[in-house]
């Protein structure tokens, strides 16, 4: 008998907290289990940098700046199917509450006025991801397949939307997986 | 013999007067809804409790019962339609539940639960809404305002004291209070008014009393709304 | 010298007999005398009304027309109609402007004169129209707005501006019963009196008289049944809100045969019994009001109006009349009675009705302009009479407001039954490529359906009728009116307040050039939405326009949309421009390209 052949997955975290990463290893003995038919390309668990051809992507945090633009459009060309996993990357969460502060008194506030800054300067330096004006969910960048609300979403949760998805079926959560905190 | 009318294939009785999500809700039959209360007048604005009246579509808090009529509620495409009316809700506002006082509590939140909304799905709208933080003892945050008027009824009609009030009109309607400030703390509400309480959602919480149900222990947390309709009160029943 | 003192707010509040039902007129003479509605004006009116602040702020800051900051000594508004973008009202806007050197919602520096857009003024035949503090100024020309611009630096008293400026022709390119023949006052009210209330209810049945306003519900059904509603009192309200894009001619019936409209509602008030009715004429009509108000007077005078009318012992009968404020929605008859009430313009739950609770929840019978003056024709000249003109189900004439693309806009009125084609003969426009009927919230159709008819069995019609040539663009058409809607929603229910919002953003969208198959389909979805959960007639028709002209003119869409698949719902590149602005990097990781 061969084996059946392992999913591809792939994880990044833009502008989340690695919460719903932490989540994802909270799933316990039963990751035992997952490595067993999913094998991860492009995550902070692997420290591969670039993600090759997938069959899921996971995507932790929204979007917040030119940076997570280009590593969610790489998930976007390169998997098959993408997850916006957690409030932030659905909804924009926690960092979206910078949204209807301007953002130079963001700046301001962290360069100008923060605690232990003397003379701080505003940085131009490319190497530094620009900031948007606001922070928005994925789906306001690029099609998104699926969605796994929670903050973080439960380790259940994952679990069953990885082995539904593994499985072929429509992912589906019971009613106490389903939470928006 | 009690005059009826059909619910999803279910006979449900009813008296004269009564409304079809009243005489529902006698029955124990749950039908969606946000800016219905069983305490205050109809108001019929959110549209969650739309039903088929006979195959025309209206509203179930503000339809009166029938003899005979043919309600569904219950159909895949009406569950839907509610569903993109909660997810209109969240866009709408800005909704971080994971820092929410009332989440766990919260009637929108536990609607969008019942519905299985995954995602607010429609654009954001991210809108600039000020939060009011003068009065001591409650706090007016009006992200989370879904403006279902509840507290303008309860102070109007219960309290009597007209705190709060709707202003402006389309996306840009907001809730307003009755002081020349804008401030809450400068209105007459206390604490204590049905208006405190009544909101279904985060916008209009106790001050110092967040957070203060451990998860797992929150109204909704494992109980779905239908089973559970409003917020600290048992099932309104019909003696 | 403070502004509140300039603004007699007790001797307006005391005109409106203290009564805060009023209250929309009264913020509107306040708003007319001192320019603004200061905060302090709402406190001051809460205590001379005795109701809450909160009540008054409700109403107050409801109607686009009130406004707490100043627009100065001179608030110019443009018509913003596709009619008069046609026209070339951007264009003419930007001149006038600049040759004030102003911006757009911005007060000038002198605190004299500001500039905006406002929905369709009612004079799409006279495109591009402006309000200057809310007296119409049609036909808008370089030469024109240069005088008016003049006017302004010279700061001359509005009452001293040159009257050619003001006048409007009524344009009524085609006659029939209603305007083209004499009207006797008092011919229809001696014929119902000799009659009495239940045979001209029963020559109304029989002239098979449809509402006018669009909903075509039959007017006699109406009456009989207000008029067997029990109630302290009864009243009659004429809906001269005609806030529909596109439509004027109650404008010109107003305008050149009040008398006619004023005699039908007395009728109805015979019909039903009652003493007192509404003239609910929309604000940007404000140049009608004295006319109209002098026209009343002499009905008075003639015994037409007031105790004892005609001589008949008990018929006792007046009209008021009430201005708007700025809300196509009070359009809508029990948003209208809202808005008579003193309060924000909400539609009510229905039923009941406002013929069992309308006005202070008292048996009303709402009708449109047009209706009132059919009904005094036919109890002047009975009901078979009118039920020989149009056609079976569609009785008498209809005044069309035709407007656009075509030689000779204006009120054409027809036999029910009138083709597309004909009327598009009639005008002159050879060169019809669609035809907007009944304004957005009506029905665009094509030139493959120039055959159709203007009857309730067929093309449904308030009444405009805008034409749209070959060269016109269907989609920006479209935009249009979803910008309407979405400014006019009232927002009191969920899928219209953020649908029409939703719609709008995802046509500019489009209009930006990065729209998507999938935002098409999201449009279905909201249209879908709107349809069925919307509150009132505004939010189940607000997606008409898009979902039509997406059906009828693919092209106009497709050619837009930049992909098939998904476009990001906002502009990367642009959305880091606030950052590249603080930082000062324009580096190649400064930018998204919007590929
Ligand atoms: C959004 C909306 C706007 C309306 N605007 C008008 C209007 O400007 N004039 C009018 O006569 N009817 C308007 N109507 C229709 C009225 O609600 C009502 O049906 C009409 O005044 C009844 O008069 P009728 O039977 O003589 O047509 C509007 C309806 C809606 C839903
Ligand atoms: S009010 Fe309800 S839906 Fe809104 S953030 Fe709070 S918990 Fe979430
Ligand atoms: S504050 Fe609460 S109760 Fe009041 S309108 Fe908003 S959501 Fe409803
Ligand atoms: S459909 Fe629109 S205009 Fe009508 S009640 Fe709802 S929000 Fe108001
Ligand atoms: S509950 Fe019926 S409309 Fe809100």
């Amino acid at each position: 008998m061969t084996e059946p052949k392992k999913l591809k997955v792939a994880t990044c975290s833009l502008a989340g907290c690695f919460g719903c990463h932490m989540s994802l290893l909270d799933i316990d003995e039963k990751l035992f289990e997952l490595v067993k038919v999913v094998e991860f390309d492009r995550s902070p668990i692997t420290d591969i940098k670039h993600c090759g051809p997938c069959d899921i992507g996971i995507v932790e945090g929204g979007v917040c700046n030119a940076e997570n633009v280009h590593v969610l459009k790489e998930f976007r060309k390169n998997c098959r199917v993408l997850v916006a996993t957690g409030a932030c990357a659905i909804t924009g969460g926690i960092p979206a509450w910078r949204n209807n502060v301007d953002l130079w008194d963001c700046f301001q506030e962290v360069y100008h006025y923060g605690i232990g800054l003397e003379n701080g300067q505003i940085p131009n330096d490319p190497e530094l991801p620009l900031p948007f004006d606001k922070v928005h969910p994925i789906g306001e960048v690029v099609r998104v397949d699926h969605f796994l609300p929670g903050c973080p979403p439960p380790a259940d949760a994952i679990w069953k939307f990885l082995t539904d998805l593994a499985a072929g079926r429509e992912p589906k959560l019971e009613y106490e997986m389903l939470h928006y905190d | 013999m009690a005059k009826t009318f059909i619910l999803d294939g279910k006979t449900i009785p009813f008296e004269e007067g009564e409304t079809i999500m009243e005489a529902a809700a006698a029955a124990g039959v749950y039908i969606p809804h946000l800016c219905h209360h069983p305490e205050f007048k109809p108001h019929g604005s959110c549209k969650l409790c739309t039903v088929s009246i006979g195959g025309r579509l209206g509203a179930a808090c503000t339809n009166k019962a029938a003899e005979g009529m043919k309600v569904e509620s219950e159909t895949e495409a009406l569950n839907g339609d509610r569903r993109a009316l909660v997810q209109m809700l969240f866009v709408e506002g800005n909704h971080v539940c994971p820092s929410c006082e009332k989440s766990g509590n919260c009637q929108l939140q536990a609607a969008a639960y019942h519905l299985g909304m995954l995602t607010p799905h429609f654009t954001h709208f991210y809108p600039a809404r000020d939060v009011d933080a003068s009065h001591p003892d409650v706090l007016l945050e009006r992200n989370r305002c879904i403006l279902c008027e509840l507290c303008v009824r309860a102070s109007r009609d219960v309290d009597g004291k007209h705190v709060f009030g709707i202003g402006g009109r389309g996306i840009r309607a907001r809730l307003i209070v009755n002081a020349a400030s804008g401030r809450l703390a400068d209105t007459s509400l206390s604490v204590t008014d049905r208006a405190a309480e009544v909101c279904p959602t985060g916008a209009i919480v106790r001050k110092r009393h967040g957070f203060t149900i451990p998860i797992g222990k929150r109204l909704y947390d494992h109980h779905d709304i239908a089973e559970a309709p409003v917020a600290g009160m048992e099932r309104p029943g019909r003696d | 010298m403070p502004e509140q003192d300039v603004c007699d707010l007790p001797g307006i509040v005391a005109r409106w007999q203290h009564d805060p039902a009023n209250l929309v007129q009264i913020l509107r003479e306040v708003q007319e005398s001192c320019g603004t509605i200061p905060s302090d004006a709402l406190d001051r009116l809460a205590q001379l009304l005795g109701v809450p602040r909160v009540r008054i702020e409700s109403t107050a800051s409801f109607y686009a027309f009130f406004h707490a900051e100043s627009h100065g000594a001179y608030e110019i508004l443009f018509s913003d109609n596709i009619v008069d973008r046609m026209a070339g009202k951007e264009a003419l806007k930007q001149y006038f402007c600049e040759r004030l050197w102003l911006e757009p919602r911005k007060l000038s520096e002198d605190g004299l004169v500001y500039v905006d857009d406002t929905a369709d003024i009612g004079l799409a035949d006279q495109a591009p129209a402006l309000l200057v503090n809310g007296y119409a100024i049609p036909s808008l020309d370089k030469a024109r707005l240069d005088l008016v611009a003049e006017l302004i630096r010279a700061r001359k008293p509005l009452a001293d501006w040159p009257p050619m400026l003001f006048e409007i022709p009524d344009n009524v390119r085609k006659p029939g019963p209603l305007m083209g023949e004499a009207f006797a006052p008092g011919a229809a009210l001696k014929a119902t009196l000799a009659r009495g209330a239940d045979a001209t209810l029963a020559e109304l049945d029989a002239a098979n008289l449809r509402g006018r306003g669009g909903a075509g519900f039959k007017t006699a059904t109406k009456w009989a049944s207000c008029r067997k509603a029990e109630g302290e009192a009864h009243y009659v309200v004429c809906n001269a809100d005609e806030g529909e894009p596109g439509t004027f001619k109650d404008r010109v019936l107003l305008a050149s045969h009040a008398d006619l409209v004023f005699e039908g509602m007395t009728v109805c008030a015979r019909a039903i019994g009652a003493r007192r009715g509404f003239l609910y004429l929309r604000g940007e009509y404000r140049n009608l009001h004295e006319k109209l108000k002098s026209v009343l007077a002499a009905r008075r005078e003639q015994g037409l109006l007031g105790r004892n009318i005609l001589g008949e012992d008990g018929f006792d009968f007046d009209i008021e009349i009430h201005l708007g404020a700025g809300a196509y929605i009070c359009g809508e008859e029990s948003a209208l009675i809202e808005s008579l009430e003193g309060k924000p313009g909400k539609p009510r739950n229905r039923p009941p009705f406002p013929d069992r609770r309308g006005y202070r929840d008292q048996p009303t019978v709402v009708n449109n302009v047009e209706t009132f003056a059919c009904a005094a024709k036919i109890a002047e000249k009975g009901g078979a009479w009118f039920a020989a003109l149009g056609t079976p189900q569609s009785a008498g004439t209809k005044l069309v407001s035709v407007s656009g693309d075509c030689k000779r806009p204006g009120v054409y009125e027809y036999p029910f039954g009138a083709s597309v084609r004909q009327i598009l003969i009639d005008c002159g426009a050879e060169d019809a490529h669609a035809v907007q009927v009944s304004g957005p919230s009506g029905t665009c159709i094509s030139f493959r359906e120039f055959d159709r008819r203007i009857a309730f069995e067929d093309l449904a019609t308030a009444g405009a009728f805008m034409v749209f040539s070959r060269e016109r663009d269907m989609f920006e058409v479209a935009r249009n009116f979803t910008h309407f809607f979405a400014h006019e929603s009232c927002g009191f229910c969920t899928p219209c307040r953020v649908g029409t919002s939703l719609l709008k953003n995802t046509m500019d969208k489009l209009a930006a050039g990065k729209g998507s198959a999938y935002d098409m389909h999201e449009m279905k979805h909201i249209m879908h939405i709107l349809r069925s959960m919307a509150h009132c007639g505004l939010g189940h028709t607000a997606a008409n326009p898009v979902v039509q002209t997406m059906e009828k003119f693919p092209d106009a869409y497709e050619r837009r949309l930049k992909r098939l698949d998904f476009e990001p719902a906002f502009d990367l590149d642009g959305a880091l421009q606030t950052a590249r602005l603080i930082t000062g990097r324009d580096d190649a990781w400064a930018h998204l390209a919007n590929e």
